[in-house]
Parts: structure tokens; sequence; C-alpha cells
């Protein structure tokens, strides 16, 4: 920058008077990049005029205040903003589809939502649940195992922040190809074994060493994931509703507590606001934080001693946006101004300049607004728990935000400028997928097909790194991440979250991003479809819904193009089967030198089982008993792990009949409470061979179908029916003597297809009763265990 | 067996016996812990080190736990921060309540604790310097598992007294250090002590109780001799890495949605009944 456009030593140490008020269009955009704003130019002349009509020139930190406070990651433009899309405007994806469904249906137990740092849904007994998912790609690209544990870090004090206790966390992952040729990789890109093996430690790190059981995830490799790692870390929380406080006022004092405050993750917001480089690596590691999870347990506990003596009057995580987005939303949330002395503010080391101290994302650190009459009683908790603090400012009448630095004045914003953010205006457009449909005879060996299927890396068992995970401390895992003697893949998590109840929570996810390729309509549809069948697999009901959103640059008018298709998704699906949406959270620009990500909308879907003895697990029970298929198969093999293992992607994406669907899942339900469904398993990736392998390969009981009996439409393939990942299916054992009972209760939506039997195979006749798979399930159970058994 | 307690540390009731489940920073198992304990009826309360410095005395207890987690980060060494920090600050009621022979348990991080305190194995009493470590585990990395444990106490451990012996019990780990061995050079002779004062207590097996003899999964972690659990020479001092607390309820076991039949209690209910009764039994 030219000199001409500081103006030195009229303020605080280490504060600049940046010239702005005068500056010149290329002045503008110099000062915009020298101070790494990261803020388009239109906004930086709304900036302008601001100062102009103040009549005079901004400090460097209140540029820094304006650039995080009105960065992608904290205000969330391209969900707030306007679209044009087919014709039509859209004014807010946000509130037109996801908060849409919300709001219509109108569900008595959503207790808060969208408002808040994490959803929360009322639970039992006065209790309720809170969750929240969050995503941390770009740091964990930049440093795997820093990135991933601070992201977790992160996501729990979320949940910290609506005053609840963590009792689960989860974790969803996507990595490139493990194999990935190295000569191929392109400079700044880290190859996805380092990323995968990081990624994967620092979530069990953070996570064990908090002592909050991490019970749900998936792990999926996609190419594209190579040079966009997408890490999506979420937390529930248990709180008493009564003591959910949230009523700060004028006068109240601003304190911090926790971690100090260094140089590590400056400019994290602006850095996850823009897409990664090779040079990202060191122009950006300062924006990754470092963890220290002791710090943050010990925070936790004097968080649940002060909520539930009612000491503070609110609570927020300094996350994304340091003390700059914790401070600022709180007086704006409860319309207040503020006063803050940086000064105050504990470091990790000297040498911070003022707008480095406000705007750091230092990790393990929670704010909180507390009544004068209880910062004694406040101060003694955290000191009997080794947690430093410091009251650094008030809340104030007047809304203005003030920042003094050693006594004298760094900044002096009115907060309705700071907050009136500039709405942008962006473009969308959707081009339908250009993929055909292949061409190909059925392959003569089934067997084999589904032996390589089941070591296909997104099917294969993930258990090398699940174990990784401690899933049963606090001791209240009542369905865990295996199930079975040989431990198969379960469907959801169940917990057990109140001593005095048997009331059990269903933790489930759904993500299928290779959809996404062909129509992020149907993408979407089955990431919500499959996250809520799995929460019905286990006996869930009365479902919230979460929604992640990991896409590329926005600015790009197609990639908006596939967000806008997934958002109507979100809203159609979701009314459908009346499961609102209590929290989400988005992350755009992941483009990297290997290309976008492709689009990954994560569903988490949170559940209720009403009584926990009923909950049921995937692995087969007892020879004898029926087997049925639940749903219609389809011609559907677009994006399916089978055509993905033939080298191809497909059109024939699989689509959903949700009035069909939910009658039903309805039933099912009833069967399931009625003792009827011994054991359950979702169809997803590879189709009904896969589910059919994990239910039998997990107790090691065997299993013969006969794909004649399979609903279908019009299939004459038995690799088709196999293999086809058709929506809203299920394969349900049943005993016989409530036979019956069950077919009376499913009439027409269930088809007995097969039997449990008392061997160690699977064996599957085909169409022409041929028998077209027949495996011995050491074999099924070796090929499932082996490809990533040695990665982690 | 005859226990001499000195101090009126027996109660005659479960009511009226007083468990202390002592926490600092990063200790993260105390509440399920404590539960384990209520559950069986005994007054069990939670408390950080600093409240016990500044307002208690840990002799107003029947029992000391160590539960779980990693205390201080265990950032130099599983267990060895706490233990010094304990003590250092509480070392004059330690020592009284161990004279005193009053139980204390330590699990997962309160085993390595104990070690690291000295008072694991305690051949003679408290060591300066353990004889024993618990370190990284082989296959190297965090497990989290359930594995089957060997009662291999001739009647010593007052934590066990009550299993019959070589009854095989099904309990979780999770951890990434919990080797168990002795300094090469001593292992035969210090393994011959601890069989010989019968400080030995579970050894990893698989399910039908064959040992595990160091191969894993059956024992999780490499340790030597297959150790998962020991006693001081008094059996007053118990530590062992599975966690008890988390085999307490039958819908904590893994297979529950698997069996016919559903007994109410795991067989982490084992250990602290047997301790519970061994304090409540006679005054």
């Amino acid at each position: 920058m030219t000199s001409a456009l500081y103006i030195r030593s009229v303020m605080a140490n280490n504060v600049l008077e940046v010239a702005l008020a005068k500056a010149t269009d290329t002045e503008l955009v110099e000062i915009n990049s020298k101070l790494a704003l990261g803020l388009s130019f239109d906004e930086m002349k709304v900036v302008q005029t601001y100062f102009k009509n103040e009549n005079r020139n901004p400090s460097d930190v209140e540029l820094q205040i304006i650039s995080q406070t009105w960065s992608e990651h904290c205000c969330h433009k391209t969900f707030r903003g306007k679209i044009f899309f087919d014709g039509k405007e859209i004014n807010s994806l946000f509130k037109t589809y996801i908060a849409k469904v919300t709001k219509e249906l109108n569900a008595p137990w959503c207790f808060s939502v969208f408002e808040d740092n994490a959803g929360i849904v009322k639970f039992d007994k006065g209790y309720g649940i809170a969750a929240k998912v969050e995503t941390h790609n770009h740091p964990s690209a930049v440093e795997p195992f820093g990135g991933a544990a601070t992201g977790v870090g992160g996501v729990i004090r979320d949940i910290l922040g609506v005053w609840a206790d963590p009792i689960a966390c989860t974790d969803v992952l996507g990595f490139g190809p493990l194999d990935f040729d190295y000569n191929k990789l392109p400079a700044g890109i880290k190859h996805s074994k380092y990323v995968y093996r990081g990624v994967t430690a620092g979530i069990s790190a953070y996570g064990n060493n908090m002592g909050i059981p991490i019970v749900n995830g998936a792990i999926y490799f996609d190419e594209s994931y190579t040079g966009n790692v997408t890490v999506f870390c979420g937390c529930v929380g248990l709180l008493p509703l009564n003591k959910y406080v949230k009523n700060a006022q004028a006068g109240d004092c601003i304190v911090m507590a926790g971690g100090k405050t260094g140089r590590d993750g400056i400019h994290g917001v602006t850095f996850a606001s823009a897409e990664l480089t090779e040079k990202s690596e060191e122009v950006n590691r300062p924006a990754v934080q470092i963890a220290d999870p002791i710090e943050e347990e010990k925070l936790k506990r004097a968080i649940i001693i002060i909520r539930d003596r009612q000491l503070a009057s609110a609570t927020t995580d300094l996350g994304g946006g340091g003390l700059s987005s914790g401070v600022g939303e709180t007086a704006e949330r409860y319309g207040c101004g503020v006063t803050v002395e940086l000064s105050k503010v504990p470091l990790k080391y000297q040498g911070l300049a003022p707008w480095e101290i406000y705007i750091s994302e230092s990790q393990e650190r929670q704010l909180f607004a507390v009544p004068p009459e209880n910062l004694d009683a406040v101060l003694a908790i955290f000191e009997q728990e080794e947690v430093e603090t410091a009251i650094i400012g008030q809340l104030t009448k007047e809304r203005r935000l003030k920042l003094i630095y050693k006594n004298i004045p760094v900044a002096d914003l009115d907060m309705a400028f700071l907050f009136n953010t500039y709405t942008t205006i962006k473009t969308a457009t959707f081009k339908p997928a250009a993929f055909v449909e292949p061409d190909f005879v059925e392959p003569t060996n089934l067997t084999q097909i589904l032996l390589q299927l089941l070591g296909a890396p997104n099917i294969a068992s993930k258990e090398s790194v699940v174990r990784t995970y401690d899933h049963e401390v606090k001791g209240n895992t009542v369905l865990k991440p295996f199930q079975g003697k040989y431990a198969g893949p379960n469907d959801a998590a169940v917990l057990k979250p109140l001593e005095n109840s048997w009331k059990g929570l269903a933790i489930s996810c759904g993500m299928n991003p290779n959809y996404g390729k062909i129509d992020s309509y149907w993408m979407a549809a089955s990431a919500i479809d499959e996250a809520i069948r799995n929460n019905l697999a286990v006996g869930g009901r009365r479902i919230a819904l979460l929604d992640n959103f990991t896409w590329g640059n926005p600015e790009k008018a197609e990639r908006l193009g596939s967000l806008v298709r997934a958002c109507q998704a979100c809203y159609d699906i979701a009314k459908a089967y009346r499961t609102p949406f209590i929290s989400g959270k988005d992350s755009f620009y992941n483009e990297s030198p290997t290309g976008p990500v492709t689009p990954t909308l994560l569903i988490t879907a949170i559940g209720v089982v009403p009584d926990l003895r009923s909950t049921v697990s995937m692995e087969l029970k007892t020879p004898g008993n029926l087997l049925y298929i639940l749903g219609n198969t389809y011609s559907e093999m677009g994006g399916s792990e089978y055509y993905k293992l033939k080298g191809y992607i497909g059109s024939s994406v699989p689509k959903l009949q949700t009035s069909k669907a939910r009658k039903n899942y309805y039933n099912f339900t009833k069967a399931l409470d009625q003792g009827m469904v011994k054991s359950c398993h979702d169809l997803s990736e590879g189709g009904l061979a896969v589910t059919a392998a994990e239910m039998a390969l997990a107790s090691n009981i065997g299993m013969t179908l006969d794909l004649k009996a399979v609903p279908n439409k019009a299939i004459t393939r038995n690799d088709f029916i196999l293999f086809s990942e058709s929506n809203s299916r299920f394969l349900i054992e049943v005993s016989q003597k409530d036979r019956y009972d069950f077919e009376a209760l499913m009439k027409n939506s269930c088809a007995m297809i097969g039997e449990v039997i008392d061997t160690k195979k699977l064996q599957i006749h085909g169409l022409n009763n041929t028998l077209i798979v027949d495996a011995e399930l050491s074999e099924l159970r070796a090929a499932w265990k082996k490809t990533l058994s040695m990665e982690a | 067996m005859e226990k001499n307690f000195k101090h009126g540390g027996l109660k005659t009731k479960t009511e009226d016996i007083k468990i202390c489940v002592l926490r600092v920073g990063g200790t993260n198992c105390d509440a399920e812990t404590a539960r384990a304990f209520q559950e069986l009826g005994a007054q069990t309360e939670i408390k950080h080190i600093n409240e016990l410095i500044k307002h208690g005395n840990l002799l107003d207890y029947n029992m000391l736990v160590l539960p779980g987690g990693f205390s201080f980060g265990d950032y130099v060494r599983s267990g060895v921060i706490f233990a010094r920090s304990l003590n250092a600050k509480l070392g004059k009621q330690m020592s009284q309540f161990i004279d005193e022979s009053r139980p204390i348990l330590g699990i997962c991080n309160g085993f390595q604790i104990l070690v690291e305190y000295g008072l694991l194995p305690g051949f003679e009493g408290a060591d300066q310097y353990s004889q024993a470590t618990l370190t990284t585990n082989i296959p190297q990395g965090f497990k989290c598992k359930w594995v089957y444990l060997k009662n291999e106490n001739k009647g010593n451990c007052l934590f066990t007294n009550k299993i019959s012996q070589n009854k095989i019990l099904k309990i979780p780990i999770a951890h990434g250090e919990g080797r168990f061995l002795f300094s090469v050079e001593k292992e035969k002779q210090l393994l011959e002590k601890l069989v010989d004062n019968d400080m030995l207590v579970f050894r990893y097996c698989n399910e039908d109780g064959i040992l595990a003899n160091g191969v894993y999964p059956a024992n999780p972690n490499g340790a030597y001799h297959d150790i998962a659990g020991i006693c001081n020479k008094d059996g007053t001092i118990f530590g062992l890495m599975p966690h008890p607390e988390r085999a307490m309820y039958w819908w904590q076991e893994p297979d529950w949605t698997n069996k016919t039949h559903i007994t109410s209690y795991g067989d982490g209910k084992l250990i602290f009944e047997n301790i519970i009764s061994n304090i409540s039994k006679k005054q």
C-alpha cells in the first residue's frame, strides 16, 4: 500500500488511521487487498460513504471489524442475499426454503430454531436437546489435525453457547481417494492419506480429551475432496429448558473466559470465505487455530455451574470472527451498544495489534454477559475450575460499538450500520448434467461384484477410524456405532440422555454427493430421506433436521444454481415428511487447484425414541425368521456405487415419492413399536446386496433371498435389483409368529423376499431362479473390513 | 478375609458410606462413575481437587475414586501431573487415608495416576518411584472396544474378593496408553512378587476365558502378562484400565439388542458392589 494511505500515530500504539474517506476507486481496491478485508468493491464504497458521512477516516481496527462482520462466514450473504434464478428473484434462500419449512410446520416441540448458536428441541421432563453441525473445511485443508480438532472444539462451544451440556459428537468427513497418484497432486495440495490421518486424529483427540462420545458419522471418498477436504463436526447437548437464560441488558459486564488470545486464527473467517490456492499453506497457516481440549473441558464445567445457578444473562462462543463476532452479535441481539477495553484481553504473548486482539480466533474462549451483582460469584466459579477470566467491557444503552485500547479510543461504529449488511444480488443458472446412461451387459459373476462393492471405500468398514473415537464415555450410548459380534455398521446411534427416563435420542445422517453430480435436487432429497430412514430404522421419530452445505464459489452462476436446486428439495422433502430444520451452516468457496468441491449436502437427523428398550439393531438375530423388503426398487442406478465401480456416473439418479414413503415409514414404526421388527437395516450405497451382506456378516448368521419377490418397476436385470440405490427402502427381519400381523399392518408396501438361515452364507437367487450370489460370510466380512483396515 | 480398618472407616449401612470421586481439569468419567456408586446406595460426591484443598478433608470419606479422563491433558505422561499435585497438596491426608486402609479405586486414567503416585503396584506401601508403567498401546493408538477380563485374584483384593476366581467379566476399554509394563530386567521377579502377594487381579482373555497371551485383539494394548488390573499388597488400592462404570447397566452392553434374556446389570456392577459390601460389612 502506498504509505500515503496510512496516517500514523494519531491513534494508540499499533493502530493505523486509513485514508479511506478521500481514497480513489483504485485506492479502495488496494486498501481492501492490503488489509486482507475480503470485501467486494461495492461494499468498500458503502464503507467509504459511511466514513465520509462521519467526516473522518476509519482506523484499521474499524475496517477489520466491518470485514469480519460482513464476511460470508459470519453473515451468510449467499443464503440471505437476493438471487436471480430461472427468471425469478429469490429473496433469501434461507427464508424462502429452509426457514419456511420450519415456520409452516410450526412444530410445538421446536424450542429455539435458527436464532442462537444451536437449534433446540424439547425432549422430556423439562429438558431440551440442542444440536449444531459446523463445517471446518478450509482450516482442515491447510492443517488437517488442528483444523479438524478445532472444528470439534468450535461446535462444542456452540452447544455451550445455548447453555447445554454437550452429550455427544458426530463427524462426517470427505476425503480424496487414498490411493491418489502423488505425481498428479497439484502444488500446495496435501495428499489425501495425510489429510485423512490428520483429520481423524484431530477429531479423536479433541472428542476423547473432552470426554464427549463421538457416536455417529460417515467417511466419504470423492476425487473432488482431494483439494477440498470436507469436515462436518456436530454436537448434541442437553439442557434444562428453564435454565435457558438470554436476557442481557445495558449495564451487564462483558466477561471473557478460557484460553488466552494469540495470533492463531487471524482472518479465519475471511480465509473461509475465499477459494484455496497453492499459496494457502504459507499465507493462511495463521488462520488455523491451535487446539487445547482440556482448556475447553474446564470451561465447560464452569459454564454448566453458572447455568445451573443462573448467574449470567447471556453467553456465546468466541469462534469465527473472535471477539468481534461475539461482542458485536451479543450487543446487537439485545439491542445494546458496547464498550470494550482491548488491553484487558489476556494475551498469549505481547505484540498483538489491537485489531488482531479483536478478530483473533484463538480457541477455547467463551463470552458472557453478567449482571454486575453476580460478577463475584461468576469469577469464583472460574477460579475453582482454573479458568482464566477478564472483564473486558460493558453493554451500553447507546447503540455504538466502542473499542478502547489503553484508554485511547480505537473504534467507534454505529451498530445499525455495522449490522445492516449489504444485500448481495447474485445470478444462478442450472443446466442438467450431461451424463448419459451407460449400456453394458450384466456381469456373470455377481458374487465377485458384491465383494468388490463391499471393499469400495465408501462402503468398506470404517472401524479402524471409529474405534479411535471414544463412543462410550459418559456411559449413555445405548446403540453403538457397531452392532453384532462382528461389528456391522449401525444406522443411527441411540443415547439415553436422562437418568430417570427411558426416552432415547436417535442421531443419524444422510449424504449422497455422487447424486449431486447428476442433479443436486435429488441429491438433497436423497440425503434427507437417508437421514430420516436411518433414524427410523432404530426406532426414532419426531425428527428434526440440520442442513450443512459445502459448496463451491457462489459467485459462479452454475454453482449457485445447483445450490438453489438443493434448497428447493430441502423445502419440498422436509415439508412432505414434516421434519423441520432447526439449525444449519454453509461453507462456500470450496475450490482449489484440483477444482471445485462436488456440491455436498449433509443432513443430520435428531429423533426421539419413546422407549429405548424397543430400539432395534441391524444384525440378523435368529435363523428361521423371515426377511421383508419395504418399498419399491427402481432402475435408479445413476450415481450409484455400482456404476462407480464400473467407471460410470449415469443419469438415472434415485428419486423420491414422499407420500408413499411417509405412509410406509409410519406403518414400519408401528410394527417396530409392537416388537415385530427383529432387525432392520436401511438400503443405501450398494443397494439390497450390500445391506443384506452387512446384516449377515455382522452376526455371522446366513440368509437366502429371492430377487423374483422384490417389488420393482420392470427391472429385468439381476444386477440392477441387487445394486439399485432407490430411496425409502429397508430390509426387515420378522419372526414367523408375527408374519401375518406384520403383513396385515404393512399392507402391500412390504414383500417377503427371503429367510434367515442357519448357515454362514449369503445366497441370493436371481430372476431366472439360479443362484447368482453365493458367498461365505467370512469372505464378505474380509472384503468389507480389508480396505481401510490399515489406514488409521 | 479379615482386613484391618484402623479408623472408623467402616459403615454398617450402605447409605452411610461416603465416597469421593475426585476430579481435576480433564477428568471426564466422574459423572458415570459416581452414578454407579449412587445406584448402589452410597453417598457419592464429585469433588474438584481445589474444593477439597480449600474446604474439604479427604478423611471425611470412606473411599476415594480416581475416575477416567485425560487429567491435565496427560500432556507430560498419563496421570503424572494429577499424581504429583495430589501428593503435593493432599499428601498428608493421602498417607493417613492409606494407612487407615481406606480403599482407593483408579479407573483408566485413575489407574495411571495410582501408578505414577507409586501406590500401585506398591509392593512395600507407596514407592517413591513406581515399579510399573502404563504406556502407549501396541498396536498403537486409542482404542474403544469391549474386552474380556479374567479374575485371577485369590481373595486379597477388596474390590473383587466376592467375585469367583477365574470368572470372566465383559467390560469396555477406551485408552491410548494402557500397556502395563515392568522394567524389562526385573519383570519376571516383579511378576512373581505380584502373584505371590496376590496383587494380580484382572487379565485380558477371550470370550471363553482363554488368556490373550499378549495377542491382539484379546489383549487390546500389548500389556505384559495380559495385565488389566492390579491391587496393592493390602488389597485396598485397586487400579484397572477397563471402565466398569460403562458396564453397569444392561443397556450399556454392546449386544443387548441381541439378547432374549436381559439381566438388569452388567459385569461392572460386580466390582462396585464388592467394595461397597466390604466397607459396610463390619464395624
